[in-house]
């Protein structure tokens, strides 16, 4: 098998069908779900630790030219654009800007 | 004679279904989430160029999954970790499907919807498509809710393809520091939409957690250190949680 055709593989059984299960409990489910039934708000720190993890994972270890960047300013800039989004109300465009500019500054001062 | 109250909600002619649909369109592109979703998949598209996935992989990826978590979670980690634990990841990942279809879609039954009327729907059901389909089907009568959905739908899918696709193009052409401020853009947004999602103790703890205990996991080089980090992470964020229910609850 082809390496293109084995990837299309993987993006339809790793990654469209676990996702997708989901919408088809969805809909045939229907209504009569609880949001906030236990098992449903474990599942959902579990996810939300997990992409955190993710994240933490791509700040930690990344790809392609963002490794070129320190690592203390990469960490800054994460931390500064979190800062800036809880000072700005809550603006999740803020905490972008910020965010980006501290990398781009820092990456200029440091490297 | 017939009671005109008692008739039912027709189909709409194909024409005026499609116009309706062209009104989701609208709706989408002037939605603010259609300029968060294409700066989210700018990012992403660039991680996916630099990790090595082509071009039209990354395009299918986000028709076929349309689900910004499950699609990173698979974009930075399908090199390095095992196989069944992308998917697994993948799968705790977009949970929330369950409910929110489960939530929408019955607002767009009525008597004579066939079943795979709403399939359509169903796969376009995201969190932006959501949030603005609960805010604006209930103001159209039901027999349009399908057409619009759908357009609203296709709508923010485009405008996240489209992101993808410049971003994955960007990537290849920026100079190294413009490139790393487009990779970097992928975890300030996550971090930015959990924030901003995070409605309770249990979602901003499991996340922070979530931060500190995968790096520390991953150390340790025992493997699957995303499940780890999410059960751990996770668990214990949801301990916190019922500690202080149960604390109510005794108070009161």
């Amino acid at each position: 098998m082809s390496a293109e055709l084995h990837s299309y593989l993987i993006l339809i059984v790793i990654g469209f069908l676990p996702s997708e299960v989901w919408r088809w409990l969805g809909i045939a489910l229907g209504r009569g779900l609880d949001e906030q039934s236990e098992i449903i708000l474990w599942v959902r720190g579990v996810a939300t630790a997990l992409i955190a993890g993710v994240i933490a994972r791509i700040v930690l270890i990344p790809p392609g030219a963002l490794a070129g960047v320190p690592l203390p300013v990469r960490l800054a800039a994460l931390a500064g654009g979190f800062l800036g989004f809880l000072l700005i109300r809550r603006s999740a465009f803020a905490g972008v800007v910020i965010g980006e500019g501290l990398l781009v500054l820092g990456a200029l001062v440091f490297s | 004679m017939k009671n005109p109250m008692s008739v039912e909600p027709a189909d709409p002619p194909a024409h005026v279904a499609f116009q309706v649909f062209l009104d989701g369109i609208v709706a989408a592109v002037r939605s603010v989430f259609f300029y968060v979703l294409i700066g989210n998949y700018v990012g992403m598209g660039a991680l996916a160029h630099e990790v090595g996935f082509s071009f039209w992989w990354m395009a299918l990826s986000t028709v076929l999954i349309w689900a910004a978590p499950a699609q990173v979670i698979l974009v930075s980690t399908l090199s390095t970790a095992a196989l069944f634990e992308v998917a697994l990841a993948v799968t705790l990942s977009s949970v929330r499907f369950l409910p929110m279809v489960a939530a929408i879609l019955p607002t767009m039954r009525r008597p004579g919807v066939r079943q795979r009327d709403l399939i359509l729907p169903m796969h376009l059901t995201a969190i932006s498509v959501w949030v603005e389909g609960m805010r604006l089907l209930p103001l159209m009568p039901v027999e349009r809710r399908i057409a619009f959905y759908n357009g609203l739908g296709t709508g923010l899918m485009s405008g996240a393809v489209i992101g993808g696709a410049v971003g994955f193009v960007l990537a290849a052409k920026l100079p190294p520091l413009l490139s790393a401020a487009l990779l970097f853009f992928t975890p300030m947004a996550i971090l930015m939409s959990s924030a901003r999602n995070s409605r309770t103790l249990l979602d901003g703890l499991a996340f922070a957690l979530g931060l500190v205990v995968g790096p520390v996991v991953a150390a340790q080089k025992i493997g699957l250190d995303l499940m780890w980090t999410g059960l751990i992470a996770g668990t214990m964020a949801y301990g916190v949680h019922r500690l202080r229910e149960a604390r109510r609850k005794c108070v009161s």
